[in-house]
C-alpha cells in the first residue's frame, strides 16, 4: 500500500501529461473527411496526412527558418555568455554590483515589454523582416540567463586551477581558452541545448518580426496553419506533431541535460 | 589622467589591495570580455524597453505623427475594461500556474520522495515534457480537446454527462479557466521535480527525531518538508509567476482574448493594440505596467524565500 499509492499517482501524472499528444497522434492518421475524429485508434491509418501536412502548409522552409534562427543564435550567445561570465568570476571590476541588478532585470522583462519597439526599431534600420531580426534580439534577451549559467560554471572551479595558469605567465585569455574551457564543456552543452530550444520554439518574436510567414519559426508557421486548416483537425494535427518532432526527439536524446539545466538554471 | 595615476599607486601602496591590483591596462580587461555581451543585452532589450517607456507617453498609430498624450494611456490602462480585464487576468491565471502546480507538485514530491522506483528516469522524463514543447503546440491541441466535438465532450458523452458538454473556450464562464489548466499541465512537471530535488537536500537526521517523537506522516509533511522546502517553493513560484503574467501563446491560439475578452490577456493584448487597434502609445504603457508588475512580483518573491 506504501508503495502503490505514490506510483498510482506518478503513472496518473504521466498519463495525464501524455494523453493529448497520443490523442493528437490518433487524430493524425484519421482520413481528412473526420469532421471529429474519435479517440479511439483510426481502422485505416492515413499516414500520407503528414506528407500533405508538410506540403501544403511548407512546413520544410519553416523548420528550415527555425532552424537558422536556432543555429544564428546559439554560437553567438554562447560566445558572448562564457565571455561576460569568465569575466564577472574572476576579475575584479567596480561596477560588478549594478551590472548584475541591471542584468537581474532581464530576468524578469517580459517578451511583450521590448517587441513593439523593436519592430519599428528594426524597421528603421531595414533589419526588419530578416532572420537577424529576430537572432540579435533573442541574443540579447538570452544573456542574463547564460551569463549567470557560466559565471557559477567558473565560480565553482578550484582556485588552483587558475593560480597554476597565472604562475605559467599565462594573460587572461590563454587562462580561458587554454585552461578553463576545457572544463566547461558539460556545462556549455547544456546551456547550447536551452538555448537551441528556446529559439527554436520562439512565437512572439518571429510573429511580429518576420511578416513573410515562410521565413517563421515552426511554431508561428504553426500558428498561421490553425487560421487556415483549423477545421481539418486531422491534417492540423499531422503538421502540430510534425513541428514538435524535431525538438521532442532533441529532448529525448539529451533529457538530462535539458532537466538538469532548467531546474538548476531556475534555482540560480 | 593624473588622477588614475595617483590611484593607481594608492592601490599599489596599499597592502591589502596591492597584491591584486592590476596593472593600469589590466583594469579594461574585465570589461573587454562583459562588453559584447552588454552591447547586445544594451542594444537590443534595454534600449527597446526604454523606447517602449518612451513610447507610452505618446498617441501614435505606429505610422503617422505623434501628439503628446501626458499619463493618459496609464489611465486608459486601468479604466478601459478590456485592459483592466488582461491585467486582472494575468493576476488570475497565478492560480492556474502558480498555486495549484505548486501544491499538486508538493504532494506528489512528499509522496514519492521517499519510494524508489526503477521506472522514475522515463516518469521523470516523461512529467518534464510539456516544459520544452512550443506552447503554441500546447495550444493547438488544447483547442482540439475543448472544442465542440472534441475528446473531452466525447468523454463526457460515453460517461453519461453530456449535459455538461459544452464548447468550452466559446463559454463566457468556462473559457478562463479552461485556458488557465493548460498552465497547471504545463508547470506542475517542473514544480514536482524541483520540490523532489530538494527534498532530497533537507537532512534525513530531522525526519528520524520526528518519526522518534511519534510525528505522523501529515505532521512531518507539514513541519518538516514544506519549511525545508522554502528556497525550492520560492523557485518554482517565481518561475512560473513569470509564465503567468507574461503569457502570450497559448491564449493567441486559442482564444485571442476572447469571447468578448474573457481570457484577454496582456501579451494579446498588447498584440492587438498595434496591430488591430493602431494604439501604439497605449500598448506601450500596458507593457510598461507589466514589466514593473512582473519586476515586483520577482523581486518580493525572492525577498520572501530567502528571508529565514
Amino acid at each position: 500500500m506504501t508503495k502503490q499509492l505514490p506510483r498510482l499517482a506518478l503513472i496518473v501524472a504521466a498519463a495525464a501529461v501524455l494523453f493529448p499528444f497520443l490523442a493528437l497522434f490518433s487524430a493524425a492518421l484519421q482520413p481528412q473527411s473526420t469532421l471529429s475524429p474519435g479517440l479511439s485508434w483510426p481502422s485505416d491509418p492515413q499516414w500520407g496526412n503528414f506528407a500533405t501536412a508538410w506540403t501544403t502548409a511548407g512546413f520544410g522552409s519553416l523548420l528550415k527558418s527555425s532552424a537558422v534562427i536556432a543555429l544564428g543564435v546559439v554560437p553567438i550567445a554562447l560566445v558572448l555568455a562564457t565571455l561576460a561570465g569568465y569575466g564577472l568570476a574572476t576579475m575584479r571590476l567596480k561596477a560588478k554590483g549594478p551590472l548584475f541588478a541591471l542584468l537581474m532585470l532581464g530576468l524578469a522583462l517580459p517578451y511583450e515589454a521590448i517587441v513593439i519597439p523593436l519592430y519599428y526599431d528594426l524597421d528603421s534600420v531595414g533589419l526588419l523582416n530578416t532572420y537577424w531580426a529576430v537572432i540579435l534580439p533573442l541574443v540579447g534577451l538570452f544573456m542574463p540567463f547564460g551569463v549567470f549559467w557560466m559565471r557559477t560554471h567558473f565560480e565553482s572551479l578550484p582556485k588552483e586551477l587558475m593560480e597554476a595558469a597565472a604562475v605559467d605567465g599565462a594573460n587572461s585569455w590563454r587562462t580561458l581558452t587554454r585552461v578553463l574551457l576545457p572544463t566547461a564543456v558539460p556545462a556549455l552543452t547544456t546551456l547550447g541545448l536551452l538555448y537551441f530550444m528556446w529559439a527554436w520554439n520562439q512565437f512572439l518574436l518571429a510573429l511580429v518580426l518576420i511578416q513573410d510567414p515562410a521565413m517563421r519559426t515552426a511554431p508561428s508557421g504553426l500558428g498561421k496553419f490553425v487560421q487556415q486548416y483549423g477545421k481539418n483537425i486531422p491534417l492540423l494535427s499531422a503538421g502540430t506533431l510534425i513541428v514538435i518532432a524535431p525538438i521532442v526527439l532533441i529532448y529525448l536524446f539529451f533529457q538530462r541535460h535539458f532537466i538538469k539545466g532548467i531546474l538548476q538554471g531556475a534555482v540560480k | 589622467m593624473a588622477d588614475t595615476l595617483v590611484r593607481t599607486e594608492r592601490s599599489v601602496a596599499g597592502t591589502r589591495r596591492g597584491a591584486a591590483a592590476p596593472r593600469r591596462r589590466g583594469r579594461f580587461v574585465p570589461l573587454l570580455y562583459v562588453a559584447p555581451a552588454l552591447v547586445f543585452y544594451g542594444l537590443f532589450v534595454i534600449a527597446p524597453w526604454l523606447h517602449s517607456f518612451w513610447i507610452s507617453f505618446w498617441n501614435w498609430n505606429g505610422i503617422g505623427a505623434a501628439t503628446w498624450a501626458g499619463l493618459s494611456n496609464y489611465t486608459a490602462v486601468f479604466e478601459e475594461p478590456a485592459l483592466r480585464a488582461a491585467l486582472t487576468h494575468a493576476f488570475g491565471f497565478i492560480v492556474f500556474y502558480t498555486v495549484v502546480p505548486v501544491i499538486l507538485g508538493l504532494i506528489l514530491a512528499a509522496l514519492t520522495s521517499a519510494v524508489p522506483w526503477r521506472a522514475m528516469p522515463v516518469i521523470r522524463t516523461i512529467i518534464f515534457l510539456p516544459q520544452i514543447l512550443p506552447l503554441v503546440a500546447v495550444g493547438v491541441v488544447w483547442k482540439w480537446i475543448y472544442g465542440e466535438d472534441g475528446p473531452l465532450n466525447q468523454v463526457l458523452r460515453a460517461i453519461g454527462l453530456g449535459s455538461l458538454a459544452r464548447a468550452w473556450l466559446g463559454d463566457f464562464t468556462y473559457a478562463f479557466p479552461a485556458v488557465g489548466l493548460i498552465g497547471t499541465w504545463v508547470s506542475t512537471g517542473l514544480c514536482f521535480l524541483l520540490l523532489l530535488s530538494g527534498i532530497g537536500k533537507i537532512e534525513p537526521s530531522l525526519y528520524e527525531a520526528a518519526r522518534l517523537d511519534g510525528c505522523g506522516r501529515l505532521r512531518e509533511f507539514w513541519h518538516i518538508t514544506v519549511p525545508g522546502l522554502r528556497k525550492e517553493i520560492g523557485v518554482a513560484c517565481n518561475v512560473t509567476v513569470i509564465s503567468a503574467l507574461a503569457g502570450f501563446d497559448v491564449v493567441y491560439v486559442m482564444t485571442g482574448g476572447g469571447p468578448g475578452y474573457s481570457t484577454m490577456v496582456p501579451g494579446v493584448q498588447v498584440y492587438q493594440l498595434v496591430f488591430t487597434a493602431g494604439r501604439v502609445g497605449t500598448a506601450c504603457a500596458l507593457a510598461t505596467v507589466l514589466s514593473l508588475i512582473t519586476c515586483a512580483a520577482m523581486y518580493g518573491l525572492n525577498r520572501l524565500s530567502r528571508e529565514r
